[in-house]
């Protein structure tokens, strides 16, 4: 009934939807944080690698290796400053202050760019495609994908390997007793959130360089990855890219059948999905 | 601690709001009493909103589908079956009540944040569903048909008792539904929050495991707010389409105007407090005044203003004025029973 090729398309989409959730499921993993900013960080993200482009004269790639660590000390400010004040039982804090935040980075970036839509200009790169089997794969879709399998492997190595990821898992099972050990949940936490900004820089420079954005696109994208993340399971990072896979196969799916269905069939294979299973795909920490 | 004032003042001096409000369209000019009733509208949704994520410890941030769907239930019943808006109204509530239990469905069998992410997916949902309707204009939307809002019932008695033209006696009649409903929800919320159900909501929110080792459900209770709620939301989302007469589903599930700013406007006013939304809602409006001219800044203040409430008065502004004097308005409190005459030997 679905081509092969709708198929491949919908894998490739899901790479970017998972980069997109890769950095939400990280936060809300070890702190049960609802970052509802998360979107518009990225998009924040997206103008900083144009800005800088447009500055220096260099490609995005280049500039997004610049705004990376830029991305990083964002988040670390965000979280020691704002964040980790209103962490606690329950979630009403957070979801306001980070929806305080959304609005204000909205209108702060419609107050210096305007509402205009922009795009990162990757060059040749953009159009170029090769032929896999009976498949046509565009370059950058494909590289997409083939980074959002490298940034999970990356989290999970870090996750799984480090002294860094054992504070990560063990902030995550009980702060408290996490803290027995002598570890600090607050600086964990920093070190989660900037990294995650890090992860919404290379969303943000595939963003870019995939289509138009403007001010206003963050909190639709923001749904997606959250639907990602859910579907996955909190706390599971390979489960965030099934997740991600999930909603991309959905919508181009939805597409074929009615270009109109694209999004609602997104949302409706999320819904379908917690109904079977309220944890989601593959939970490793409890809620 | 003994209430600062007796119980008859707060009702004393509500009612003498609710006068001087009603006067309104009679002294005061046209544009004032459509911006009044943006506001009422507001504070209705906030009222609901406070029910919700104050008291029953649902944080909901997909009520814009209720919103949305009594505002297309009102098209509907007026476009397609030739109704009276005002009984589209009525219609948009119990259609939006009645959607709420599939939602429930969903939504309940998720947690805390999951619960916030899945009633947002459902607003969306019902967003993109109705988009593809096209007898009401599929994506773009649609109008309601000329003269609607003359022949709307009511607005020719007052029409002729003002002696105002139609479209002003129309926002009139609109204006004093708005303030009623603000009432009828206000006491609602008060008379249920005071009775046998709105107790155990409030020991549910209060501990959750004793509520249940004394015989609270909270299951069932929370979804009776859930519905009702809903019922009142969609209410004020029929009114709010007939005043704005052209619907569009981005405009009608806008998660910005119908939940963003009722989530501040509660928040900054006071959660869990009856006249916290008031006090928030006033604000919101000063605000929006104040800072009329300066286009997004008005958004870039009101978001830092939501934050610096979080970090510095988590209560609100209402909740930590009454928290450090003891002043109580609409207090939900019950006086604990008499020693002597419950012990009987």
């Amino acid at each position: 009934m679905f081509s092969l090729d709708t198929i491949v398309q919908g894998l490739l989409l899901g790479g970017l939807y998972a980069l997109f959730a890769a950095g939400l499921s990280l936060v809300f993993g070890i702190m049960r944080l609802v970052n509802l900013a998360h979107g518009d960080l990225i998009v924040l993200g997206a103008y900083l690698i144009l800005g800088l482009g447009t500055a220096t004269g260099m490609s995005p790639f280049a500039a997004a290796l610049i705004a990376m660590p830029l991305m990083f000390a964002l988040g670390w400010l965000l979280q020691t400053r704002l964040l980790n004040r209103v962490l606690g039982e329950d979630i009403l804090p957070p979801l306001l202050v980070t929806s305080g935040l959304s609005v204000v980075i909205q209108n702060g970036l419609l107050a210096a760019f305007t509402a205009d839509s922009r795009k990162l200009a990757a060059g040749p790169v953009e159009a170029a495609s090769v032929a896999v089997g009976p498949v046509q794969m565009g370059v950058m879709p494909a590289m997409t994908l083939a980074t959002a399998v490298a940034v999970i492997l990356g989290l999970n190595l870090l996750f799984y390997r480090t002294a860094l990821g054992r504070a990560f898992r063990a902030t995550s099972d009980d702060a408290v007793t996490a803290q027995l050990m002598g570890i600090r949940p607050q600086r964990i936490f920093a070190m989660a959130t900037g990294i995650a900004l890090v992860v919404a820089a290379i969303a943000a420079l595939y963003l870019g360089t995939r289509a138009n954005f403007d001010p206003s696109i963050g909190p639709a994208r923001l749904l997606y990855a959250f639907e990602a993340v859910i579907i996955g399971g909190l706390g599971s990072l390979w489960g965030t890219l099934a997740g991600g896979v999930v909603i991309g196969l959905a919508q181009t799916m939805g597409a074929a059948i009615n270009p109109e269905w694209q999004i609602l069939a997104g949302h409706v294979a999320f819904v379908l999905i917690l109904m079977v299973r309220p944890r989601g795909l593959f939970p490793r920490a409890i809620d | 601690m003994k209430n600062a004032f007796p119980a008859y003042r707060p009702l004393a001096l509500a009612v003498l709001a609710a006068a001087v409000l009603a006067m309104v369209p009679l002294i005061g000019p046209r544009a004032m009493v459509q911006d009044l009733f943006g506001i009422l509208c507001l504070l209705v949704l906030a009222l609901n909103w406070n029910m919700l994520a104050g008291f029953a410890g649902l944080v909901s941030v997909g009520q814009q589908a209720f919103v949305g769907i009594g505002a297309y239930t009102m098209f509907a019943a007026v476009i397609l079956f030739g109704l009276d808006p005002l009984a589209g109204v009525l219609l948009g509530g119990l259609v939006a009540m009645a959607l709420a239990v599939p939602v429930a469905c969903f939504v309940f069998r998720l947690n805390g944040a999951y619960f916030a992410i899945g009633t947002w997916v459902a607003a969306e949902i019902a967003r993109l569903g109705l988009g593809q309707w096209k007898a009401l204009g599929g994506g773009t939307g649609t109008s309601l048909p000329k003269g609607t809002t003359r022949d709307m019932l009511g607005v020719g008695s007052v029409k002729e008792w003002l002696g105002v033209s139609s479209a002003a006696a129309s926002d009139i009649l609109l204006y004093w539904l708005a303030l009623g409903l603000v009432l009828a929800t206000l006491a609602a919320s008060w008379a249920f929050l005071r009775s046998r159900l709105g107790l155990g909501l409030q020991a549910i929110r209060d501990n959750a495991m004793a509520a249940r080792a004394v015989g609270v459900d909270p299951v069932r209770l929370k979804a009776l707010v859930f519905l009702l709620t809903a019922f009142g939301t969609g209410l004020c989302g029929g009114l709010l389409f007939i005043q704005i007469t052209r619907i569009t589903p981005d405009a009608a599930f806008s998660l910005l105007d119908w939940t963003a700013f009722v989530l501040f406007v509660v928040v900054i006013g006071g959660i869990g407090t009856l006249p916290g939304p008031i006090v928030g809602v006033v604000l919101f409006y000063a605000l929006e005044r104040l800072l009329s001219d300066y286009g997004s800044a008005y958004l870039i203040v009101l978001g830092l203003f939501g934050i610096a409430v979080m970090l510095f008065a988590r209560r609100g502004l209402w909740g930590s004025l009454s928290g450090r004097t003891g002043l109580e308005l609409l207090p939900l409190g019950h006086r604990a029973p008499d020693p002597a005459s419950a012990v009987r030997p």
